[in-house]
């Protein structure tokens, strides 16, 4: 699946829920279905800063394309860095910054989340991008 | 008055949010406001704007008597002994960073030491870090128990001959506790030491006579207690007040100013330099009057407490004991639920609460958690209410499992 068609496969399952408590009950599934970090690699390094809660993002490289997995002490959270990873991992740096991102606009997401979490959303899409520079 | 008739004076209580009713939760951040004071404000703002004090035209003597007469309405609130004890602030943050100012310039000295409670909200604390880099105090804390009590007994061995003040909130801000305070002003007058109160919470939901609690401060804002954001106050006593330099410059606050030097202002006028909050100030007047009718809130109180000490999987902080009161002020944890999600479930349903570290780090450190849910009520929110809160924190909590 190319990273478009995954973002629009996320847009369609969001759309099927009306209410923001059912995209919101969606979401934590998908934080609980994510497999996480272990202990050792909740370090300091990994955390994204500007998140009210805790969120860990771990990167790495094999044969051309990043592999990210990520954790959080919050299920939204967690079901929002999920439905990051499972688009931008397995994907070439090229290809993460030739993304605008702009699926997240198409979800509602920012609008429907706090202030401050609207900012850990930023932060998150900030250290996944820079992730790629480096990486490039 | 009823509660139905409180409720209807407050515009805000019509509003809904997602399309639910909104259920307002989050007073002790900041309450709600009446229609009688944003119509004071607005009949300020739109008829009765004028520099106070200074002028001799018709609005400037209206709206100086407005300021006047709200320093009265406050003094007699707090059955202070003198209106010229009330010293208007922008809130009580602002009144802190006053009196650590005027007390560590006017009665601290290298090496003297203060004592801070354990549970105080960071503008009980930083002031006094502020103070203590710049004048080289020490400073130590006085613990609260598991139960959010301030262990009050452990004065005894914190004070020393170097104590000069000890600064404590009347109910914390986390844990709705009323601290004895005047348990503490009698161990603190027999040594000889001050005695600061951060009564933000305490002055919303207790009667407050401030020489009855015999401390020498009392700083309190003034948009937690139904009136006008960016006003507050600072209560202390003259004797004291006359011997503090002023911390700003400038305004109303001089009495005379020559190149070689300048003289003050006498009490309060000396911490009031530039220009007041003309329209917010005045509507303590409006705000003390309805708090003097409301009803008590006390069985919405003690439901949501009875509640939430029976869900085995919330943690609640601040239990009080058999001398001491709880104020309708829930902070909790959920046993393998993250606070920021019960909160953003529980706006999704209408209710605002508060999460996160309440502007009170060292204290969720002491008890080991990164954050709180805080649920804070006020006398206009209703059983229903209260018992809807109950069963979408339920719902809430399932829906995170």
């Amino acid at each position: 699946m190319t990273l478009r068609e995954k973002q629009q496969q996320i847009i369609d399952d969001f759309s099927m829920y009306e209410e923001w408590l059912d995209k919101y009950e969606y979401l934590i599934e998908l934080g609980k279905s994510l497999d996480g970090l272990p202990e050792s690699k909740k370090t300091e390094d990994r955390l994204i800063k500007g998140c009210q809660s805790r969120v860990w993002l771990d990167c790495e490289k094999k044969d051309g394309v990043l592999y990210f997995s990520a954790d959080s002490d919050a299920i939204i959270t967690r079901g929002i860095i999920a439905l990051l990873v499972s688009v931008y991992s397995g994907r070439s740096a090229a290809e993460i910054l030739a993304d605008d991102f702009s699926f997240l606009n198409d979800l509602g997401l920012k609008e429907n989340l706090s202030p401050t979490r609207a900012n850990g959303l930023v932060s998150m899409i900030a250290t996944i991008r820079a992730k790629a520079v480096e990486n490039e | 008055m009823t509660i139905e008739e409180l409720r209807a004076q407050f515009p805000q209580l019509q509003r809904t949010v997602y399309g639910k009713p909104l259920v307002y939760l989050d007073n002790a951040a900041t309450s709600l406001r009446p229609q009688s004071v944003i119509d004071r404000w607005t009949e300020i703002s739109a008829h009765g704007t004028a520099n106070l004090h200074r002028a001799v035209h018709h609005i400037a003597a209206e709206a100086t008597e407005a300021y006047e007469n709200a320093r009265a309405a406050v003094a007699s609130f707090i059955n202070a002994p003198s209106a010229d004890e009330v010293v208007f602030t922008s809130g009580a943050t602002h009144s802190l960073n006053l009196a650590a100012w005027g007390i560590g310039e006017a009665f601290l000295q290298e090496g003297d030491e203060i004592i801070i409670g354990e549970s105080e909200h960071h503008s009980n604390i930083v002031p006094w870090q502020l103070l203590s880099e710049r004048k080289h105090l020490n400073i130590k804390v006085l613990p609260v128990n598991e139960f959010g009590r301030l262990k009050i007994e452990d004065l005894y061995y914190l004070i020393n001959p170097r104590t000069r003040l000890v600064c404590i909130s009347h109910v914390s801000n986390v844990l709705g506790v009323v601290n004895l305070v005047g348990f503490v002003a009698e161990i603190c007058r027999r040594h000889g030491i001050l005695l600061l109160v951060d009564g933000a919470q305490g002055i919303v939901h207790l009667p407050v006579d401030v020489q009855e609690l015999g401390c020498d401060f009392y700083a309190f804002s003034g948009h937690k207690m139904y009136g006008a954001p960016g006003t507050g106050v600072l209560w202390g006593r003259k004797e004291l007040l006359d011997k503090m330099p002023p911390m700003f410059g400038g305004g109303e606050m001089i009495d005379s100013v020559t190149w070689l030097r300048s003289t003050w202002a006498p009490v309060p006028r000396k911490f009031e330099a530039g220009t007041q909050n003309i329209s917010g100030t005045p509507c303590f007047v409006e705000a003390i009057e309805l708090m003097k009718q409301m009803p008590s809130g006390d069985e919405v109180r003690d439901y949501v407490y009875d509640k939430l000490r029976g869900m085995s999987d919330v943690r609640l902080y601040g239990l009080p004991g058999e001398n001491s009161l709880k104020i309708p002020l829930f902070s909790f944890t959920v046993d393998g639920v993250h606070h920021e999600d019960l909160a953003l479930i529980l706006d999704k349903m209408g209710i605002a609460v508060r999460s996160g570290q309440m502007c009170a780090e060292p204290l969720m450190d002491a008890f080991h958690v990164t954050g709180m849910l805080r649920a804070s009520f006020a006398p206009y929110n209703t059983m229903q209410e209260a018992e809807y809160f109950v069963s979408s924190l339920r719902k809430a909590i399932s829906m995170l499992r």
